[in-house]
């Protein structure tokens, strides 16, 4: 502090002193003006402008990246619809080879049935004999009056006798013949009754062709637009990525529990195995590690499983096989995977073994009286449980391989999209960082001026005496103009 | 890509294998040497000494060594060792050895005699011996005694002694008569024990009287 007043206190006066000082420096100050605003200025543009070319340069990457995003994002929408197109068209060719390759035959019938049915109603179109027609000479005969005598009336007798037995004659063959005729029209019905399966045979097979030609419809729809390359359909594939990288992160969610468990069933029956005093790290046990091994085993089983069934689709060079080594892998995996299954099912066994194995050393070793252990079948429930967990959780991890394509696939699309977001953010701070700095170096500049204001001043007012001589304008200061000089 | 992805993963793997191979599995073991004190009127104490060593016996695991021995009027001698095990790494027959163990323990326990003298330092120094040849990485020596040595003339114990990196665990220290008439001698026997202790190198000197707490014998102070 001594020392610091020692320098100021050379006239006597601090107070003189530090104006003497400060008038000094503002003399240095207002001198070198020019170059310090030059200095000012260029290093604000040198802060500013590579900030300002790094917001434009990673626009234009976000953008570029926004492409790319786009073309794979199409590229796999056109692959999977164009997939799903192939796939209704081979339901549609199966439908149509299995229902049309019938259809001679289903035509051929109810052209027969159609045929019968005609003949069928031709013959109901025959009328019975008509009444003879002798009837209107009977009703002649009918109205000659029965006071004729004795033989008229005989004669009249008989005639009506006869008329009667005509009578009954043709009302039974009227009658017969209506037998017939319901006879044909009950045989009818047989015939109807296969027309209408048929027809509504037809009718389904119809409709279900038709639904299928819809959902083509659709798909085609959706694969113009893809090719189109169309916003819309970049939307609806993203967000269909979304959707699947949700679904396919909670599922590998539930399978990595699934793992766990696995895991916990056969680690500690490992170490009988492989011993439980070895360890990788510190605190990683060997037998801990083989029973990742083998869960991890039974995961790529799984997978190849999964591959060869042409489910999935993560390696195309299985999916590319003949169809004979195709079916002999599937064969293999799945052989192994219910060896891995009987092996873990026998792990979850002998961990039960070795639970109870130390659980009676303890008690052996405990001054209080052992606890009675549970017996009978009840005993046996979580040994039973734990050896089908064992066997189940193979083939149920098996089918992580699904959810993982899911993942693999989906979350290109979304990784993709978050980094152009980040990109995007990135620019957006080194452009507003730019900014800033140029605002800085201004206010800079500013503060440079307000610190030699006094020396301005006069400069301003010398100038403003000037300005009034013929031919000189008086000129006001400007901190960012250039052009500015104090000589 | 996805092959390459594939590729990398597995390599990955490969190294931290590796890596991990070339971890000592040995130093992740355990070996305990306890010292039962059987001179005098301690020898009463060994039913006490057998619930210290059932204790043991449950909680070390496979690969683990324990080692008892019994401190008389010299002790530094493997005669003087009990019982000694390393645990197979199979966990069942680690329990077998364990069964056996205790069998032995109780007979030994049983049958035990007093000694006239007690040679703490003798077995202390056997002890080290015995942790440090098992190569295990944790070694710890338990002393089950009222921690009074007593030597005869000829016995010659007083020079420094290694008990580098091993933990030295006090059990059971009982109070003498003389020390309930001034227990200063009491603290002094064992700040004494501490310093000679600490002094030969050993990374913690603990005492433990409460024989519900034996947890503490393996836990970190």
């Amino acid at each position: 502090m001594t020392e610091m007043n020692s320098w100021m206190g050379w006239t006597g006066n601090s107070v003189l002193s530090m104006l003497v000082v400060l008038f000094v420096a503002m003399i240095l100050l207002y001198a070198a003006r020019v170059p310090m605003h030059g200095l000012i200025r260029v290093a604000g543009h040198a802060l500013s402008g590579p900030m300002r070319l790094g917001a434009r340069w990673l626009a234009t990457m976000a953008e570029e990246m926004k492409q790319r995003n786009k073309a794979v994002l199409l590229a796999h929408g056109r692959l999977e619809t164009g997939q799903r197109v192939d796939r209704e068209f081979e339901r549609i060719g199966i439908l149509v080879t299995r229902d049309l390759q019938g259809y001679p035959t289903l035509q051929r019938r109810l052209l027969e049935e159609v045929t019968r049915l005609e003949e069928d109603y031709k013959k109901c179109g025959e009328v019975p004999p008509p009444p003879p027609d002798w009837v209107e000479a009977v009703a002649a005969v009918a109205q000659i009056k029965a006071g004729g005598g004795e033989v008229v009336q005989k004669i009249l007798v008989e005639i009506r006798d006869s008329i009667e037995r005509i009578h009954d004659k043709a009302i039974a063959e009227y009658r017969r013949a209506y037998q017939t005729r319901h006879g044909i029209l009950e045989g009818f019905m047989p015939y109807w009754r296969s027309l209408d399966k048929t027809m509504k045979q037809v009718d389904r097979k119809v409709a279900d062709l038709q639904e299928s030609a819809t959902a083509v419809d659709a798909h085609m729809e959706k694969y113009k637009q893809i090719v189109a390359k169309t916003d819309e359909s970049e939307t609806t594939l993203t967000n269909s990525s979304y959707t699947q990288f949700t679904i396919s992160v909670i599922v590998l969610w539930i399978a990595l529990g699934g793992a766990f468990i696995n895991f916990k069933l056969i680690a500690l029956p490992m170490s009988e195995m492989v011993g439980a005093g070895d360890y990788l790290t510190a605190s990683l046990r060997t037998s801990e590690v083989a029973a990742l091994v083998i869960i991890l085993l039974e995961a790529s089983m799984g997978l190849f499983l999964m591959e060869s069934l042409r489910i999935t689709h993560l390696f195309p060079r299985i999916s590319n096989l003949n169809d004979r080594t195709r079916r002999r892998m599937i064969w293999i995996s799945l052989v192994l995977l219910v060896t891995l299954a009987g092996i873990e099912a026998a792990l979850a066994l002998m961990r039960d073994m070795l639970i109870a194995d130390k659980q009676a050393l303890l008690q052996s070793l405990a001054t209080a009286p052992a606890a009675a252990a549970g017996e009978g079948w009840i005993g046996r429930i979580p040994t039973a449980g734990q050896m089908i967990l064992g066997f189940i959780l193979p083939f149920a991890l098996a089918f992580v391989a699904i959810p993982l394509e899911s993942f693999i696939h989906s979350s290109r699309t979304v990784c993709g999209v978050l980094a152009v977001d980040f990109v995007h953010v990135l620019g957006f701070a080194l452009r507003v960082l730019g900014i800033l700095v140029r605002l800085a170096s201004r206010a800079l500049l500013h503060f440079y001026d307000l610190l030699i204001v006094l020396p301005l001043v006069a400069e301003q007012l010398v100038r403003s005496v000037r300005g009034r001589e013929p031919g000189e304008k008086a000129r006001p200061l400007d901190a960012t103009d250039k052009s500015a000089s104090p000589f | 890509m996805f092959n390459r992805a594939f590729l990398a993963a597995m390599l990955l793997a490969g190294l931290t294998v590796a890596s991990a191979g070339c971890v000592d599995s040995r130093s992740q073991a355990h070996a305990v040497y306890v010292l039962v004190d059987t001179s005098g009127t301690y020898a009463n104490e060994s039913g006490k000494a057998q619930v210290i060593i059932n204790y043991l016996l449950g909680t070390l695991q496979a690969g683990d060594s324990l080692a008892v021995a019994r401190v008389k009027s010299r002790s530094f001698s493997e005669k003087d060792i009990v019982a000694k095990a390393t645990f197979d790494a199979r966990p069942t027959q680690a329990n077998a050895q364990k069964r056996a163990f205790r069998d032995q323990m109780d007979s030994f326990l049983r049958t035990v005699q007093g000694s006239s003298y007690t040679d703490i330092t003798g077995g202390l120094i056997q002890g080290a011996e015995f942790v440090n040849e098992t190569g295990a990485g944790r070694k710890t020596i338990l002393i089950f005694s009222d921690m009074q040595e007593e030597l005869d003339k000829v016995t010659v114990r007083n020079f420094p002694i290694s008990l580098k990196n091993i933990r030295v665990v006090a059990v059971n220290v009982t109070k003498l008569n003389t020390d309930n008439i001034d227990p200063r001698r009491y603290l002094g026997r064992l700040e004494a024990w501490q310093k000679r202790v600490q002094a030969a190198g050993a990374s913690e000197w603990k005492v433990i009287n409460d024989l519900e707490r034996l947890d503490a014998i393996f836990a970190k102070s």
